[in-house]
């Protein structure tokens, strides 16, 4: 698909976005702080899901100790390493990962790729980020109240989430679903301001089959998780009420240690079809900005245009709509009418072809490519394999027989965290390393990168890769000690522990990681304002970082889709978007 | 060049470890040979493309990294080969989902001819429960739980009162005799596995769930707890012992009925409810 060049808007004056419709700071408490410019709130953002995400890196440091070494270490005993296991997958998935994507990369990069000044809603989105922090607070107060944080899993499955068998039941459960409230109200603000932004505010000649696939990642997710996000917090609300009010939403008649409950009527199978309505749109709330923003790596650079744009779009939508009609396939053994089965496999299983044609597309974009193996693409390549490993084992977890063998195993384990764990921070690090020099104006440290990569991308998929055999051969999960089992030969110990020091040395390397952060913000090498010659607009600022409004007086005009890259007869391998055509041909006409 | 070949390493490696890794599953205990099967052409369909994948994308790494002078093609679609993709991607999808769904309509069709047995799940132990001489399980509630009544059964359904009570013991089944493991909760979730059966599934309070299965071989298993289910979920333990028929017997004679395991308050409950008559 060659672009055709937007002749409608050629002689129209760029739109001017008057000074008084964008918010100034007046001090260094409103620029810096409470900053209503998307691209500080984006770094707030990042920080904070950094901090919060280093809790839970040591929180699996702990875990893996214990399962690794079990009997070594007194100071874990079991009620805590429920708790660790709850913390770590729950800060994981929605505190670091969720945050991250949409409030960290869509805050910065979704005004400046379509061209906006800002967000559409600048104090809203203020907003958003307080009452994230906030809900990061409380959760981690948990560590510090009577009775610790909740060990119910990260599902949080009634009854024993609230029943007092599990650990936290005084106040960390009920901190934890205060937390998820605080949450989903500071993304429902956030959420709203992406998708408004991306429909209302792309600037002239940005159609939306012209957007970066970024934008269509995060975008997509976005409205994703508008639509999940309701499934949880109601579910939170009502598993807080059972808890606090003694209702039953989630609660059937039974016995707690030894004596009847209050409770009676409710349905523990109710809350896991929320808790899943919510759940597995989430992995496709990770993993669509991980796709988009892939997306836009491998073609930069690779030099070349992505393959297959209309159908990567196509995918991205269809995944996000389908992904809401499978949710169940995490309950195949839960109990639940067994007949559900067909469905929710055949539509799971159909979810693998858009996937698999997002993955033909990213090789087939390197195919004949000019493939420059810098520290972000390393981050892609590395996101492919783990992707694809991770996507296929999915295939067996889907197919719901299949899954009755390997559901609750270490199987289980390894697939979620190869595909939605490992695979998107290899994405989310590949554009760290891409998008700090726009965000600092400085490269990071190129061999410090490529050490970091290496130890980062071999370490965890040696972590995760053989943890798929000792779930076949039956070792349960959210196991505090796997105990005298005769199934269990002894060398599956021994490699429990070998995982174990696999995982501290990669968890040891994100720490070189974050020097190169903050040695480069200092250090690093003038970037200039576009190092990769990238086409797309948040590289064609006038200043680099981006200055308040981000663009000069006028805003861009977008003349061609985000992927001109390598195009014949240009005289750079790349054109930028808002580049006019008779730019084009002057340039053509200066290489000729 | 160095990255190129650490990919394909990568997949080389994977296939290696997959085929010599000393870690495989247990040896089947059941019927469901079939979840097997499946599970092996998902991994020869994976597998292939796993190892396609990564090597083409190894050899464009190796074909076409950056060197001085070099440029991109431009090639922005090929709708026949997208359309031939998804249709090879299709066919793979249906030779995994068909086999897939036909077992999943074994595993949910229970035999005309299965007996049943109860397992019930608390925090954190197991009891499981025979149907007894009528081949019929009493009712239960977890309302009438009470010391000398642990599995909440019904005193006044007379087909509680012959159900053989196991508390803190093990499960016999027997060898080539098809079972319906109904499975029940008196507090959270828990989780009937056994890894050698390679069926299981969820235990509900206030619901009673199953799966079915026919024991191919004697032996003694673990049972495990696969639902996390509170403090002490990894210490919740039991074993099942898969007998010859004869051995079944003579394991069954020795086990207690529930009347037999609570007589006396039974007869004076049952007098009080029937009002002395």
């Amino acid at each position: 698909m060659v672009d055709i060049p937007y002749e409608g808007i050629r002689g129209i004056p760029p739109a001017e976005v008057p000074d008084v419709e964008l918010y100034h700071p007046r001090s260094w408490w409103t620029r810096y702080v409470f900053s209503q410019d998307a691209k500080v709130i984006a770094i707030q953002y990042s920080l904070t899901a950094t901090a919060i995400g280093l809790v839970a890196l040591v929180l699996s440091w702990l875990m893996r100790l214990q399962l690794g070494f079990p009997g070594t270490f007194s100071f874990i005993d079991a009620n805590q390493y429920l708790q660790f296991i709850t913390m770590h997958g729950m800060i994981m998935v929605i505190y670091l990962l969720t945050a991250l994507f949409l409030g960290g990369f869509g805050n910065y990069l979704i005004p400046l790729m379509v061209g906006a000044r800002d967000m559409v809603f600048p104090y809203v989105n203020m907003l958003s980020y307080w009452v994230y922090l906030l809900a990061v607070l409380v959760l981690a107060s948990t560590f510090f109240v009577p009775g610790g944080p909740t060990g119910a899993g990260w599902t949080l499955y009634p009854p024993q989430a609230i029943l007092s068998g599990t650990p936290g039941q005084d106040w960390g459960i009920i901190l934890m679903m205060a937390s998820l409230i605080l949450f989903i109200i500071g993304f429902t603000m956030g959420g709203l301001n992406y998708v408004v932004t991306v429909l209302q505010a792309r600037t002239r000649g940005m159609t939306l089959m012209r957007l970066p696939l970024t934008v269509w990642g995060i975008f997509t997710a976005t409205v994703m998780a508008l639509l999940a996000f309701p499934a949880l917090f109601v579910a939170s609300v009502m598993l807080l009420l059972d808890r606090l009010l003694g209702t039953s939403f989630f609660m059937p008649s039974l016995v707690e240690m030894g004596t009847l409950s209050k409770y009676g009527g409710g349905s523990p199978l109710l809350f896991q079809h929320l808790f899943w309505f919510f759940g597995h749109p989430e992995v496709y709330i990770v993993a669509l900005p991980a796709f988009g923003i892939v997306s836009d790596l491998i073609s930069t650079h690779a030099r070349k245009n992505i393959f297959g744009y209309r159908m990567m779009v196509w995918a991205i939508v269809a995944i996000g709509a389908l992904s809401f009609i499978v949710w169940a396939h995490h309950m195949y053994v839960s109990g639940m009418f067994p007949q559900f089965g067909y469905f929710f496999a055949t539509t799971t299983l159909i979810i693998a072809i858009p996937t698999a044609i997002k993955v033909y597309n990213w090789v087939l974009t390197l195919w004949r490519g000019d493939i420059h193996l810098t520290v972000p693409m390393l981050f892609a390549l590395g996101f492919i394999i783990t992707f694809v490993n991770g996507g296929l084992t999915g295939l067996f977890l889907g197919n719901v027989v299949v899954d009755v063998p390997l559901s609750d195993t270490m199987f289980v384990v390894a697939h979620f965290h190869m595909v939605m764990g490992v695979a998107p921070i290899m994405v989310v690090l590949g554009a760290i390393y891409h998008w700090y020099p726009k965000v600092t104006g400085r490269m990071l440290n190129n061999a410090l990168g490529k050490f970091h990569f290496w130890v980062t991308f071999l370490g965890a998929y040696l972590i995760f890769f053989p943890m798929h055999y000792l779930g076949l051969l039956g070792v349960p999960r959210r196991y505090f000690e796997l105990g005298d089992a005769t199934f269990i030969p002894s060398s599956a110990h021994s490699l429990n522990a070998f995982i174990s020091v696999v995982a501290l040395t990669v968890g040891f390397s994100q720490m070189v990681f974050l020097f190169n952060l903050a040695w480069s913000f200092f250090k690093g090498e003038a970037s200039g304002g576009n190092p990769w010659r990238a086409t797309t607009l948040e590289w064609q600022t006038p200043e680099t970082p981006p200055g308040h409004g981000n663009w000069g007086k006028e805003l861009p005009v977008v003349y061609r889709w985000a992927y001109d890259y390598s195009v014949p007869g240009a005289a750079e391998d790349f054109i930028p978007q808002n580049q006019p055509p008779r730019a084009t041909q002057l340039a053509q006409g200066a290489a000729s | 060049m160095a990255v190129a070949l650490i990919l394909l390493l990568v997949a080389i490696g994977s296939v290696l470890f997959h085929i010599y890794s000393p870690w495989w599953w247990t040896p089947i205990a059941t019927n469901w040979a079939y979840i097997d099967h499946t599970i092996n052409i998902t991994f020869w369909i994976t597998g292939f493309v796993f190892v396609a994948v990564i090597a083409f994308m190894a050899y464009c790494v190796f074909r076409f990294h950056h060197r001085e002078g070099r440029r991109a093609d431009y090639n922005p679609e090929n709708k026949r080969l997208e359309w031939w993709l998804s249709v090879g991607t299709g066919v793979g999808v249906a030779a995994m989902l068909a086999p897939g769904l036909v077992v999943w309509h074994q595993f949910v069709t229970v035999p005309a001819d299965a007996s049943e047995v109860e397992v019930m799940g608390q925090q954190w132990q197991w009891s499981f429960r025979l149907p007894g001489k009528d081949g019929q399980l009493g009712t239960s509630d977890v309302r009438n739980i009470a010391s000398d009544n642990p599995m909440g059964l019904n005193r006044d359904d007379r087909h509680a009162q012959d159900d053989v009570v196991i508390e803190n013991g093990d499960l016999h089944l027997q060898v080539g005799k098809p079972v319906k493991v109904l499975l029940r909760s008196v507090d959270v979730l828990h989780d009937f596995y056994v890894p050698e059966f390679r069926a299981k599934m969820d235990m509900v309070p206030g619901m009673v769930t199953y799966f079915w299965i026919k024991p191919i071989r004697t032996g003694t298993f673990d049972v495990l707890c696969a639902e996390l289910c509170g403090a002490a979920h990894y210490q919740m333990r039991a074993k099942v012992i898969v007998d010859e028929e004869r051995e079944y017997h003579a394991w069954l004679e020795q086990q207690k009925t529930f009347a037999e395991l609570s007589p006396a308050k039974a007869v004076v409950k049952a007098t009080y409810q029937s009002g002395g008559k």
